[in-house]
């Protein structure tokens, strides 16, 4: 008897309904309730026009993650740089401590920067000690605590694609452009550089996209006075029950990250950034 | 754009890494202008030579003198040499013309100055029309040649060149060299050229270096090597030879300078008969292969239109050489 279909199609069918059933089908749950809750129409849409407070958020949100990933990508690029550079055994040992470092859960983490840096922390605590300062310095607490965990966090994710991009540089083409006359600052702006933009690029993406949902960090080392869209959904689904609002926030986060792939897919294959075969 | 500097004088240049002697106490003079292949197999050292010349190696010690003045510690990018590099190094990312360009743009020439020149380059390797092309839409021979373009756009006086046709296929490589002497001679630039196969340094350098082991084997023109040999190394390297042990000392003899006549025919100076084992037909030439009592095989070459009909195997031969092909060595017999 004939399939009407593919008979392959029946090997990945377990897979499909399980990416349809426990993936998708909540997603479309969610922007189903972003426009049915507590009545049918746009009105949740609405909000962002009328609330400041949305829109303080959403701007925070845009704004904290701009500058953590600003920040993750250059410290990334710099680690990344000194990883190729480095010989066999001071580069496994290198690439060892960046794993380390993904398998530390984030709360032990974030209370580690807390415990470091906090009003009584380990370094405020020195500072007084040795009479540098007469009142501790606000590290946390603030929007400076939450891009610095932020940042700590994000650096490995950062590291890993800008790496891949830079021991795919052929070493030759960096000494050709020597060869031919060009200073040390030439080369990198002008060749080094932009071969390893796929990578700068997927690292910005990942790192932007990750940052855009972040819970913990913002609010231990924020304090409750940086808040992000990721924490205020989580206010609204357990504390005031706008569940309403909380789906209207999470569609315009997804919306919001395949804009953004959108919109890097028409520079650059997106196959490329991520590792995708080169040509 | 002819040149008024570009010769190099290499004084007991060496290469050390810990105990293993890459390059050692290598004294040599290049003309300006000259065509100098340093030929050698894998591991003798040339390569090493060549990014010494470079300015990619550290010296351990020696100099070296361009046009006079020492360029020893110069970096790599003051020392103004062209380099054509193996599998070409092009910018992937830059179309033919910046590629091309990017030597000048470096040095902040005007742009106009920088067209003018990337056209006359273009030319020059032929390539007219390919400037808005990237590296990778161009065949091997033409990446090849805008690599050449572009180590030639700033009129080095000495450029480089790390076996640059190893990558093409064996007919693309013989039509590349004959455009590259034609290079040469239009653009009159020192050239110092690497490579491991003897038929390329054979028919383009003005002088060749054989190297092994790190050390100058011997210098010379391209038939002065081939025709007198000073070392085993050099007369098996370049061409094909036989050799001979006679009166404690080491003979090379070149299959082509045997003569090889049914037994009792061979009139000649040096005179041994032998036994044919085989004989393989190249077209120009029959190669045979002679079983000599108390030498070893003996490879003869015979010119297929006047050797007429190939003497089978088994065959019994006399061979016969004049005096002078037979090249003393420096090698003590074994």
């Amino acid at each position: 008897m004939r399939l009407p279909v593919n008979s392959g199609w029946l090997l990945v069918l377990p897979f499909l309904l399980l990416v349809g059933g426990l993936f998708l089908g909540p997603i479309l749950n969610v922007l189903w309730i972003s426009v049915t809750d507590p009545t049918p129409g746009v009105q949740n849409y609405a909000q962002l026009g009328s609330s400041d407070t949305l829109r303080r958020i959403l701007w925070t949100t845009f704004r904290v993650c701009v500058i953590c990933t600003a920040f993750s990508v250059i410290l990334g690029y710099s680690i990344a740089y000194a990883m190729v550079h480095a010989t066999g055994p001071a580069q496994s040992r290198m690439l060892g401590l960046l794993l380390v470092s993904f398998w530390i859960s984030v709360l032990v983490r974030t209370f580690s920067w807390l415990m470091l840096l906090g009003r009584n922390g380990v370094v405020n605590s020195t500072l007084d000690a040795l009479g540098i300062i007469s009142a501790p310095i606000p590290f946390m607490r603030n929007e400076l605590g939450v891009l610095i965990g932020m940042v700590h966090y994000m650096v490995p994710y950062a590291v890993l694609p800008i790496f891949a991009a830079m021991q795919s540089i052929d070493g030759r083409v960096v000494q050709a452009s020597r060869s031919l006359g060009a200073t040390g600052a030439q080369t990198f702006w002008r060749v080094y550089l932009p071969l390893t933009k796929p990578g700068v690029v997927a690292a910005s993406l990942v790192v932007f996209i990750i940052n855009l949902g972040f819970y913990v960090i913002p609010a231990v080392l924020g304090g409750g006075k940086v808040l992000m869209v990721a924490e205020y959904i989580s206010v609204q689904v357990l504390i005031t029950l706008q569940w309403g609002t909380a789906a209207m926030l999470a569609a315009i986060l997804l919306f919001g990250v395949l804009a953004l792939m959108f919109v890097m897919s028409r520079f650059m294959k997106l196959s490329t950034v991520f590792g995708g075969a080169r040509t | 754009m002819t040149n008024t500097s570009g010769s190099l004088h290499l004084k007991s240049l060496s290469k050390r890494y810990g105990a293993f002697t890459a390059v050692d106490t290598i004294d040599l003079h290049i003309q300006k202008g000259e065509f100098l292949t340093l030929l050698g197999p894998s591991g003798s050292g040339k390569t090493t030579l060549l990014m010494m010349m470079a300015g990619f190696q550290d010296i351990t010690s020696g100099d070296i003198l361009l046009d006079g003045a020492s360029i020893a510690h110069t970096p790599a990018e003051k020392r103004n040499f062209g380099m054509v590099f193996q599998g070409y190094a092009l910018f992937p990312h830059m179309t033919v013309q910046d590629n091309i360009a990017y030597p000048l743009s470096v040095r902040h020439r005007p742009k106009a100055e920088i067209d003018a020149r990337v056209a006359e380059m273009l030319d020059l390797v032929r390539l007219t029309g390919f400037a808005k092309r990237m590296p990778k839409e161009l065949s091997g021979g033409q990446q090849q040649r805008v690599a050449l373009a572009r180590a030639l756009c700033f009129a080095p006086p000495v450029l480089l060149l790390d076996e640059p046709l190893g990558a093409l296929d064996k007919k693309l490589r013989i039509e590349v060299q004959a455009q590259l002497k034609d290079i040469h001679r239009t653009v009159g630039t020192t050239f110092i050229y690497v490579t491991h196969d003897q038929e390329e340094a054979l028919s383009m350098s003005d002088r060749i270096v054989i190297m092994q082991n790190g050390r100058i084997e011997q210098v010379g023109t391209p038939s002065d090597l081939y025709q007198h040999p000073k070392t085993t190394f050099a007369a098996s390297f370049l061409g094909k030879s036989n050799f001979l042990h006679r009166d404690g000392a080491v003979f090379a003899l070149r299959p082509e300078k045997i003569d090889l006549d049914p037994e009792g025919k061979g009139k000649g100076a040096n005179k041994v008969t032998g036994t044919v084992q085989s004989v393989t037909y190249f077209g120009a030439v029959l190669k045979y292969q002679v079983e000599v009592p108390g030498l070893d095989l003996i490879e003869v070459d015979v010119d297929a239109w006047r050797g007429g009909q190939a003497l089978p195997a088994g065959a019994r031969v006399d061979l016969t050489w004049v005096d002078s092909a037979a090249v003393r060595l420096s090698d003590q017999s074994l």
